[in-house]
């Protein structure tokens, strides 16, 4: 899909890795409450993704995995380490990250297509070229002739699938979803999980998902990156080697099934089930 | 930050919403079998028991005054106030009255709002400028600011800016903690959302707060409206030469009852247009927001 393509005008920085799209290396986030003692939420995270690559963070509740996507978004300060995003150090939010909430976050008194367009608005990007690309991406999502509705008039998968385009209008050079369909019923996830596989396909986006479910994240992703009880330290990177493309069926596999269980035994370990 | 696609979409939405409401009555009667009309009264039975309320009430009075042996000259039949409604309404003085009211509490009311909006706007985004004036705030918000008019009168004179200072100090204050508490509302989830896409403060502010406080912002004008026009009339209580209030006084004076409540009626009427003008607005600029914020002051 061409006008999905790179965005017009801004390319990343020559001379970065590939396999090192995003670069995590020795990050330590302490929280130092003026009242109360520190916590240590993350402890020497390691971590490389390549670009276009898949990857989701599971561990048990308060383990850091949201803190860990919140630095990655320049949303709170990393206490220690270096953190680089497409070549860039992250100290802020960056224009080359695009990020899916918990709850759609949509803005109730704006169309889909405005909701789309914030992004794009906020960085000051040229309106007109991106209007086409934010109705590529709602028909992409299977949205279109919902452009001009208000939020309030599409069902919560709707929303997160309009969510999803707003992250990717501006072209980031990495997607970041923190726990996407957790509010969404069993039925409708499995179908956004499916949808959200072509969607990476077709966009090419390399992706960092945080979940809590563990054959969610087996479904999707290429690596699958487990944490431990706080501090949260990286337990095990576990590859996963299902064919692609996927669907649901593949979930019925041994090799799925062997998956899951292995990172069902970190979660045992730690005497933690989430 | 409205376009006119918004707009039209909105009364879309609204149609849809509340369908009952939706089109005029005559459009409904010509095109609703009389069935869905049984069923709009019993979904509705406001629609018939506010005005039989009405009609009720204003029956008793006009046969239990007469019956009762109360003083026509103290409490007039409802027949009596709506003649002298119609000597007043044919009299060109009285609406030059109904003019200096409505222009003093349209003034008033546009600066106390626009004072609201600007000290409110520097009260929710800059601490120093809150911990600075809240405490002055605070305690002049406990000041019954009708006891000023006396004070304003002599500062103004007997003309119309008296009343229009009036006006603005109590159309003020309900309207400034409504700008407050509407600008502090916006939701912590939408705010760190446009953060991510990489927003300035004044792009949060515009796109997010500023939007999330457009209910309040109504809530604060229905309630700043209904004031703006009691301060016009308190300051012509206390001195003035033309308006309604001073129509008012002079009614009393005369011992002409029937004609007081004939001003009142008017009143009244003026603040229930301005209530109506302003719920249109609300309804076409924070069509998303549920009809429930409301902070009184």
């Amino acid at each position: 899909m061409k006008s999905l393509g790179r965005r017009p005008g801004v390319a990343a920085a020559p001379d970065v890795d590939e396999n090192h799209w995003i670069e995590i290396d020795g990050l330590h986030k302490i929280y130092r409450p003026r009242k109360s003692e520190p916590t240590h939420a993350l402890s020497d995270i390691e971590l490389n993704v390549r670009r276009g690559e898949f990857i989701s963070v599971v561990g048990p509740s308060g383990c850091g995995k949201t803190t860990l996507l919140k630095i990655l978004a320049g949303l709170i300060p990393k206490s220690e380490g270096t953190v680089r995003v497409a070549g860039r150090d992250v100290h802020g939010p960056l224009p080359e990250v695009g990020m899916v909430f918990q709850a759609a976050t949509l803005l109730p008194w704006r169309t889909i297509l405005q909701n789309v367009m914030v992004p794009v608005e906020v960085q000051r990007l040229d309106r007109s070229v991106y209007r086409e690309r934010a109705a590529a991406l709602l028909h992409m999502v299977g949205l279109d002739g919902f452009a001009e509705k208000y939020p309030d008039e599409l069902s919560g998968g709707m929303q997160q699938r309009a969510g999803i385009c707003r992250a990717l209008v501006h072209d980031p050079a990495v997607l970041l979803m923190d726990e996407p369909f957790g509010a969404l019923d069993a039925m409708t996830r499995e179908y956004m999980n499916v949808e959200l596989l072509r969607i990476w396909r077709e966009s090419g986006k390399t992706v960092v998902l945080v979940t809590h479910s563990i054959p969610e994240a087996v479904f999707l992703s290429d690596r699958v990156v487990v944490l431990t009880p706080r501090p949260g330290r990286i337990a095990e990177v576990i590859d996963i080697d299902l064919e692609r493309p996927r669907d649901l069926s593949v979930m019925a596999s041994d090799r799925a099934g062997v998956h899951v269980e292995r990172i069902r035994t970190h979660f045992n370990a730690h005497g933690v089930i989430d | 930050m409205t376009t006119t696609k918004e707009t039209q979409d909105d009364d879309a939405v609204g149609a849809g919403r509340d369908a009952p409401h939706a089109g005029t009555p005559a459009a409904g009667a010509l095109k609703a079998p009389a069935a869905r009309r049984r069923r709009d009264l019993r979904d509705h039975p406001e629609w018939v028991l506010v005005p039989g309320v009405f009609v009720l009430v204003v029956l008793a009075w006009e046969y239990l005054v007469p019956a009762l042996g109360v003083d026509e000259y103290v409490l007039p039949r409802p027949t009596r106030i709506v003649d002298a409604l119609g000597t007043q309404l044919t009299d060109a003085l009285f609406w030059t009255h109904m003019k200096v009211t409505l222009l003093e509490s349209v003034y008033g009311f546009a600066v106390g709002v626009a004072a609201a909006l600007v000290l409110g706007t520097a009260i929710s985004q800059i601490r120093l400028v809150e911990k600075t004036l809240m405490p002055y705030i605070v305690a002049f918000q406990t000041v019954p600011k009708v006891a000023l008019a006396p004070l304003f009168v002599v500062w103004f004179g007997f003309g119309m800016t008296s009343k229009v200072v009036m006006a603005a100090v109590i159309s003020f204050f309900p309207m400034l903690v409504n700008v407050v508490e509407g600008l502090r509302s916006a939701d912590a989830d939408r705010v760190q959302m446009l953060t991510v896409f990489g927003a300035s403060k004044f792009d949060v502010f515009r796109r997010v707060r500023l939007p999330s406080a457009l209910p309040f912002i109504f809530a604060g004008l229905d309630i700043g409206i209904v004031f703006a026009i009691l301060g016009a009339v308190v300051g012509e209580f206390i001195g003035a030469k033309e308006g309604l209030g001073y129509l008012l006084l002079q009614t009393n004076y005369n011992f002409d009852i029937a004609g007081m409540f004939a001003v009142l009626v008017v009143l009244s009427v003026l603040g229930l247009i301005a209530h109506f003008i302003i719920r249109q607005a609300r309804k076409r600029f924070a069509f998303w927001a549920e009809d429930n914020t409301v902070i009184g002051a």
